[in-house]
């Protein structure tokens, strides 16, 4: 039995590293959650709209974290790119360009804000509620992890939803197009 | 790595979606900033997004993902025309305020 000791004590931290990891998984996950989860709230109740979109970039940085953590590499690459590379630059963008300050940024009653409060809060309430019931799905055994990999999403998307992708191209042309139109100061040439 | 995830149950990504959708139903009632609006619309796709993301993972079907896919592309034209509207709303009004825009209310 002694002789085998040093083979143990080489066993050992291997074993405490899978466990380790394990646990890993779940810190990561609630690090993650509370992050988005805070900066979220001080998105909603920051006075100043420059501050609320830096906190909706760190919470789109967090659940961006969240994909990598669910092997969704795809759109987690695509998420940093189209929301914080994209979207929250336009909205920044517009947010400098109508020169919002502090002072400009308009109130509501404080009575409106304790109902939103409070309608928020019991829509938390019924929706947890009726979660609470149990999610009844059959996740396999076996889960395949390739399944958010560039290659095999890539497949799907120009296999099975070929004419949604295309549409999609059209519908951001449209997009693209009508913000043009919209935006112009007259729409003579 | 997939191992690793099953340890966190599927139950904890739907309480965790549905308190940032709900956050965000929170934001489009409490601010008149109509920029903030249009942020809190994003942060509810985002929610309804990461548990498409969630589900499509533990269930090992691709389908949910290109479902968050196509809702990315809905969300980047919508933010696109919205903050266009918005500056034109601004050039007639020089606000941003959600509560000047009643006239269909008279």
């Amino acid at each position: 039995m002694r002789g085998k000791r040093p083979t143990n004590r080489l066993e050992f931290p291997h074993y405490s590293n899978i466990l380790d990891s394990l646990l890993m998984a779940q810190y990561i996950f609630l690090t993650l959650a509370a992050i988005s989860v805070l900066s979220a709230l001080s998105m909603v109740l920051s006075k100043n709209p420059v501050h609320s979109v830096l906190f909706l970039i760190l919470t789109f940085f967090a659940i961006a974290g969240q994909y990598i953590l669910l092997n969704a590499q795809f759109l987690a690459v695509v998420h940093i790119i189209v929301y914080a590379g994209a979207i929250m630059v336009l909205f920044l963008f517009v947010l400098m360009l109508l020169n919002l300050s502090k002072e400009a940024e308009p109130q509501k009653s404080s009575v409106w804000k304790l109902s939103a409060a409070i309608t928020a809060g019991m829509l938390l309430v019924t929706m947890v509620g009726a979660l609470r019931g149990g999610i009844e799905v059959n996740i396999p055994a076996t889960p395949n992890s390739q399944v958010g990999l560039v290659e095999n999403l890539g497949k799907v998307l120009f296999t099975d939803f070929v004419v949604p992708f295309e549409i999609a191209g059209i519908l951001f042309l449209a997009a693209m197009v009508g913000a043009v139109l919209v935006g112009k100061r007259d729409l003579r040439m | 790595m997939l191992e690793a995830i099953q340890t966190i149950p599927i139950d904890y990504y739907v309480y965790y979606a549905t308190l940032l959708f709900v956050i965000g139903v929170f934001g489009v009632l409490v601010r008149k900033n109509a920029i903030v609006v249009l942020m809190c619309v994003e942060l509810m796709l985002n929610a309804v997004n990461l548990l498409l993301a969630a589900f499509s993972t533990y269930l090992s079907d691709a389908q949910g993902q290109i479902m968050v896919f196509f809702i990315m592309v809905v969300a980047a034209a919508e933010a696109a025309v919205g903050l266009g509207i918005l500056v034109m709303i601004y050039r007639n009004t020089k606000s941003t305020d959600i509560s000047l825009l009643d006239n269909l209310r008279h």
